[in-house]
């Protein structure tokens, strides 16, 4: 009875263990997939530090006033939860420590570096910034 | 056994007709609460619709407004109310779709006969703030409920106020305004 019981225990430890590193791995995939594409369209290795300077950087809104940043709506913190400036609908922390969805899908990385350079920069992203950004996210 | 049958079908009866009947223009419930009538207004079943547009606002039902308002809409995704929303084409077809297929003129639910009712010469309406019966639902509520209550901040915020918005059930007992309480008129 007992010896049948720690076997039970030790499937589910082993299991656990295995899916934690596969997801892992997943995460970490999917964005080394995306930075590797950036280099192949001429980005230079990333910099976290250029993307943590322009996260806070501000510019123009609608009436030419400074207000814009990243942190507009995902706030200066990136593993705190946001809010959109706008509807104020709650935005989940960015941080793939915090939040283990983030950067798990390449059309989604995509897509939101589109939406939101446009809103913030008024235009679409380099690969370069995108490279830096995604670098800058991962490690937080 | 046939009998218990025969009791619970007669006894079914007086509680559907209870079920059906409705007090004034704004409910959706009935008179039992544990009776529940079709909502107010279509929820919103499409995944696809909810993730793409519902990651940035509230998921409007489509039964909001007219098919035209949609298409309008669907058109200028890269200036949307001040924000880019543009989707992928292959995505934005399949919303259009949805929308299109459940807009307000399409819907039998009853708020989406109000707003069809309610356009006059608005053909195409942009915002379902500016619709007649929109207005007319939401005229007796000051200002400070709304825009100088940070907690809602604008009419667009649906569901900060209608606790059942995204059910699509929009009645009266289920309004609470933050930092005011159930709202009564």
């Amino acid at each position: 009875m007992k010896r049948s019981s720690s076997l039970v225990m030790y499937t589910v430890l082993i299991l656990s263990a295995m899916s934690v590193s596969v997801r892992g791995l997943a995460y970490g995939s999917v964005a080394s997939d995306v930075l590797a594409g950036y280099q192949q369209s001429g980005a230079q290795p990333p910099d976290p530090e250029r993307a943590r300077v322009m996260w806070t950087e501000k510019y123009p809104d609608d009436n030419g006033k400074n207000t814009r940043s990243c942190a507009s709506c995902h706030t200066e913190n990136l593993r705190a939860a946001g809010k959109h400036v706008r509807t104020n609908k709650a935005i989940e922390p960015l941080a793939p420590s915090i939040n283990r969805e983030r950067l798990t899908d390449a059309n989604k990385i995509e897509k939101w570096f589109k939406r939101n350079c446009k809103w913030t920069f008024g235009r679409e992203c380099s690969a370069q910034e995108k490279s830096d950004f995604l670098s800058y996210i991962l490690t937080q | 056994m046939k009998r218990a049958y025969w009791f619970s079908m007669i006894a079914a009866v007086p509680l559907l007709t209870l079920g059906s009947l409705s007090f004034g223009d704004d409910d959706d419930d009935g008179v039992l609460k544990f009776w529940k009538k079709q909502p107010g207004i279509a929820p919103v079943i499409n995944p696809l619709y909810k993730e793409e547009c519902g990651s940035c606002h509230f998921a409007y039902q489509p039964g909001w407004l007219p098919e035209q308002s949609w298409r309008d809409m669907m058109s200028n995704l890269d200036s949307h109310f001040g924000d880019n929303a543009e989707v992928n084409p292959a995505n934005h077809q399949a919303i259009l779709d949805y929308l299109v297929n459940n807009s307000a003129d399409k819907s039998d639910h009853r708020r989406s006969k109000k707003i069809m009712q309610s356009l006059g010469s608005l053909t195409a309406p942009q915002r379902i703030t500016e619709t007649g019966y929109f207005k007319h639902e939401h005229d007796e509520i000051p200002d400070s409920l709304v825009e100088k209550n940070d907690k809602v901040a604008s009419l667009s915020h649906c569901n900060a106020c209608h606790q059942d918005a995204e059910q699509g059930s929009f009645s009266e007992g289920n309004i609470k305004i933050p930092g005011h309480g159930k709202w009564d008129d």
